[in-house]
């Protein structure tokens, strides 16, 4: 099972990355071109991050240089890690479904601090990867055509996040086990 | 939401700072913050650069409606109340194959056209019907086969096997979009009555007599 899940990640990606222009090509696509065109989008997106990332950043290091941060995580430590969950990430469960550059910005800072191969930066890093910021979404969504009364659909993206937060847990504990 | 989260940590930050005697490293800690964030955002550059190219690639070969021709029978009972060959359930299948992609520039579009489409199944604009919803959920979990940005951190912070987090977010994301998927149906049955009804709008109202008034409420306004 863990053997099968590692070769997983390992394949997933350099087989993807031979198969999309593989494919392409058989269906006539210019590959390089079209490479071209999308990768230029690329640098775009990482810019357009810059502002998001850097107003994060700057907030929860202030939070974490303060002692802040270690005063909110030793209250909710003792609660987490009797189920085997690292205290660090609780914040994480909380910013997720509200603020996807807030998230991003705070995996970040504990890959920072901790090492990106650490425990808690891989379950951070999966909770992260693994869902879309639930508010976010509803609001685009339903925004643009202008619904008013979202009835269930917040309790839905709420509570599917919290047990993706869990699932990055176990699913984590699954492929690294203790480190 | 964010103002308020946003500007608390800043503050609170400094109050605690004052408190412990640390004002020197938070002020420090300001300036390193945004440094991080442009130095993680340009090492984004390469990553989703290399990856947007190999997703334009996937689109231009038509993989997003070869994916779509795949998920569209599961799709299909996921929304029962769209007819198949409304065209909204063209544009919720591209959204999904889009999102599957790890294509979102090209997701949220498809998604908000969808979202057009199933307003034209509405009878009150403003409420959602329970199809919007189930598209809201999936949207919300998001499935995910690549997490890039993840990769690239990792990668920027020295990880020795920076996409090894690929299966356990894979593993994740399938299982808070099948809770999604779960949760949004029993939501679906609990709230049968017609959308407009407001009288009987109470959550935890015993939801069976509400569908015994209205044997003919029209499900889910579509």
């Amino acid at each position: 099972m863990i053997s099968w899940i590692q070769i997983l990640s390992t394949w997933t990606i350099p087989v993807l990355i031979a198969f999309i222009p593989l494919y392409a090509s058989f269906r006539k696509v210019p590959v390089y071109e079209s490479f071209i065109d999308g990768a230029k989008d690329g640098f775009q997106t990482a810019v357009g991050i810059i502002p998001h990332l850097v107003g994060m950043m700057t907030a929860i290091s202030m939070f974490r240089a303060s002692g802040a941060m270690d005063a909110m995580i030793g209250l909710i430590r003792p609660f987490l890690e009797g189920i085997g969950i690292p205290g660090e990430v609780l914040p994480l469960a909380l910013l997720r479904p509200i603020t996807g550059a807030g998230s991003l910005a705070f995996v970040t800072d504990l890959i920072k601090e901790h090492g990106p191969d650490s425990f808690v930066a891989r379950i951070a890093s999966t909770i992260q990867g693994s869902t879309d910021t639930t508010l976010y979404v509803l609001t685009v969504y339903f925004g643009a055509i202008g619904i008013r009364n979202s009835r269930y659909a917040l309790k839905v993206g709420l509570l599917s996040d919290f047990i993706g937060f869990f699932a990055a847990v176990a699913a984590c504990w699954l492929m690294f086990g203790l480190v | 939401m964010v103002n308020w989260i946003w500007m608390g940590m800043i503050v609170v930050s400094v109050l605690f700072g004052a408190a412990n005697g640390k004002m020197e490293k938070v002020a420090e800690a300001a300036f390193g913050g945004a440094q991080t964030g442009v130095t993680v955002c340009l090492g984004l550059v390469s990553i989703l650069v290399f990856w947007m190219g190999l997703m334009r690639i996937a689109e231009d070969a038509g993989l997003v409606r070869k994916i779509s021709r795949l998920l569209a029978p599961v799709v299909k009972r996921l929304f029962p109340d769209v007819p198949a060959e409304h065209p909204a359930m063209g544009y919720i299948l591209s959204n999904m194959s889009a999102n599957l992609l790890g294509l979102g520039n090209a997701a949220t579009p498809m998604g908000i056209k969808a979202m057009q489409e199933l307003q034209k199944l509405n009878s009150n604009p403003t409420i959602a019907t329970p199809a919007m919803c189930t598209l809201l959920a999936l949207n919300t979990a998001s499935i995910t086969l690549v997490p890039t940005t993840m990769i690239a951190i990792r990668m920027n912070f020295g990880s020795l096997h920076p996409a090894d987090i690929v299966a356990p977010t894979l593993l994740a994301t399938l299982i808070s979009t099948g809770a999604a998927v779960i949760i949004d149906r029993w939501y679906r049955k609990r709230n049968r009555f017609p959308p407009t009804s407001t009288l009987i709008h109470k959550d935890g109202a015993a939801s069976h007599s509400t569908t015994l008034y209205n044997p003919s409420a029209p499900t889910g306004g579509g």
